[in-house]
């Protein structure tokens, strides 16, 4: 199965401007062990994985009437601290979960991806 | 296969009811996890089951009935299989961990699969309202009707909420199979909280006669009775059945002519002595713990304490007052508090207990219990002005009917 996981919030961490080089550095490394983690574990793939621009730098479109207007994002309070994303494939839930007990403590919202064909 | 051993009665009726209400969950935990899928499984055991009572009545009941069902079911979901492959329409199956195996095809060895499909229905992923429900639906059987009843929703409503538990199940990938130990331990804990709330959903007073629904409560005391069986190891499931047991024994007296009796005014004759020595006996080899089962321990030892009083006068107090002690250490949690205040009262008087109760306020939320619980000491303790502001301070934020008007009586009677 295809797992989209989503780098919701910061939870009880500062968000990255304000960290410290070393505490940078130490996120860095999770994300890194992560990935090594990810390779490891059979069945297991990181197909995509990015860090997004913050929330200030969102754009956010709205059809309306079959009108779309631009506006400075993004388009709902909650997604302001969206901080990236991974794209895996992996066999079962439990086994991303426990994948993503390696990342930094991120609140994170994990979604299957569908199959639409 | 023997799991129907020992009939008493053998018309198709009876025999068909003591199936369902013994192998209901063991046939579909098998065809659960011999074609992972949750919602063809259901249907067709409940198909089979359906073609049971229109066949045995004129062909006889069959020798194996267990073995009967589960072939016809396994038949059944093996044809629409095949017209899903024809239709080329795709389903997903059921996720497994990566040690899963599937069990043996040999139909005498059926292995007993449930605690997978207990595992399942109580993952942490799925809402907390869920979970109980679809336990009760899957592995007991339980009409979703009566599960309704016993959340006090709509039984169109309960419907949706079992289809959304099991679609997020095989969308989401919630696998099969059983975790590692250090897991296991907390996933049982997660099984354990929701049979709680099952069974407390059966004790929350609601209008009319509804008042209590102690026999679908049972249906949790049967799930914890399961879970036991699996893992008897497990002192979770250990002391969840204990006090499931103890606290259910108490069914009959509970209420009576529409109205809730408190404990010291039950008539203890209407106890099940037979299920509270159950209790007692189980509760006594949970060894000390920690976490999730060492709070279910200490509770069901306040229960045992109760439950051995002859008398409600005859009732250990101090001994509760201390296990109530021991467990607000555990927890840290501000109902226990209440519930240690009202131990300590019974012990060193009513001023004790309310002095307890300092600082809880704004802790317990959206609650009349600690209002009432003062209310009560006061009135005790002699303070009738007090007891009226309290009693009045309750009944404002009392939603439920039925206690408030107990809430009501209990002002008038100052």
């Amino acid at each position: 199965m295809k797992y989209f996981v989503l780098l919701a919030g910061y939870g009880e961490r500062r968000p990255w401007d304000e960290l410290s080089a070393e505490e940078q550095a130490g996120e860095l490394e999770k994300h890194q062990k992560f990935d090594a983690a990810c390779g490891a574990k059979q069945g297991v793939e990181v197909l995509s994985s990015e860090a997004l621009g913050d929330g200030s730098m969102a754009t956010t479109l709205r059809t309306r009437g079959g009108e779309m207007t631009i506006t400075d994002g993004p388009f709902a309070e909650a997604a302001e601290h969206i901080g990236g994303y991974y794209l895996l494939e992996a066999p079962d839930i439990d086994t991303v979960i426990e994948l993503c007990r390696l990342l930094p403590a991120y609140d994170m919202d994990i979604r299957p991806v569908l199959d639409l064909s | 296969m023997t799991w129907t051993s020992g009939l008493s009665s053998t018309s198709p009726d009876a025999v068909l009811k003591r199936v369902h209400l013994e192998a209901w969950g063991r046939l579909l935990s098998l065809l659960v996890v011999r074609t992972r899928r949750l919602d063809l499984a259901e249907d067709a055991l409940g198909e089979a089951f359906a073609r049971a009572a229109a066949h045995w009545s004129s062909d006889g009941v069959p020798a194996n009935p267990a073995g009967w069902l589960y072939t016809t079911a396994y038949r059944q979901l093996v044809g629409w299989l095949r017209a899903e492959a024809v239709a080329a329409r795709k389903a997903p199956l059921l996720a497994v961990r990566p040690d899963w195996v599937p069990p043996e095809e040999s139909v005498d060895a059926l292995s007993d699969e449930r605690l997978q499909l207990i595992l399942l229905c109580c993952h942490p992923a799925l809402p907390p309202a869920s979970r109980s429900a679809l336990a009760m639906r899957l592995v007991l059987g339980t009409p979703t009707e009566q599960i309704a009843r016993l959340f006090l929703v709509a039984p169109s409503a309960m419907a949706a909420r079992i289809t959304r538990a099991k679609k997020k199940i095989a969308l989401a990938g919630i696998p099969l199979g059983a975790p590692a130990d250090a897991e296991l331990r907390a996933r049982l804990d997660e099984v354990c909280r929701t049979v709680y709330l099952g069974f407390t959903a059966g004790y929350t007073p609601a209008a009319g006669p509804d008042l209590l629904r102690a026999d679908l409560a049972g249906e949790a005391v049967r799930l914890a009775a399961l879970l036991h069986g699996l893992v008897p190891e497990a002192p979770q499931a250990q002391a969840m059945l204990a006090l499931l047991l103890l606290q259910h024994s108490r069914r009959d007296a509970r209420q009576e002519g529409g109205q809730l009796v408190t404990l010291a005014r039950q008539d203890r004759a209407k106890w099940h002595r037979d299920e509270i020595e159950a209790g007692l006996q189980l509760v006594a080899t949970v060894p000390r713990g920690d976490g999730y089962a060492e709070e279910l321990r200490l509770q069901a030892l306040i229960a045992a304490e109760h439950a051995r009083a002859p008398a409600a006068a005859a009732t250990d107090w101090a001994a509760i007052a201390g296990r109530y002690a021991d467990l607000e250490a555990h927890t840290g949690s501000p109902i226990v508090r209440l519930n240690r205040a009202v131990a300590v009262a019974e012990v060193e008087g009513p001023r004790a207990g309310l002095s307890l109760l300092e600082g809880l306020d704004g802790r317990i939320a959206d609650n009349h219990r600690l209002p009432s619980v003062r209310a009560e000491l006061a009135r005790r303790a002699g303070d009738i002005e007090l007891a009226r502001a309290h009693y009045t301070q309750a009944i404002e934020l009392c939603a439920n009917g039925p206690e408030r008007e107990h809430l009501l009586r209990r002002r008038a009677e100052l």
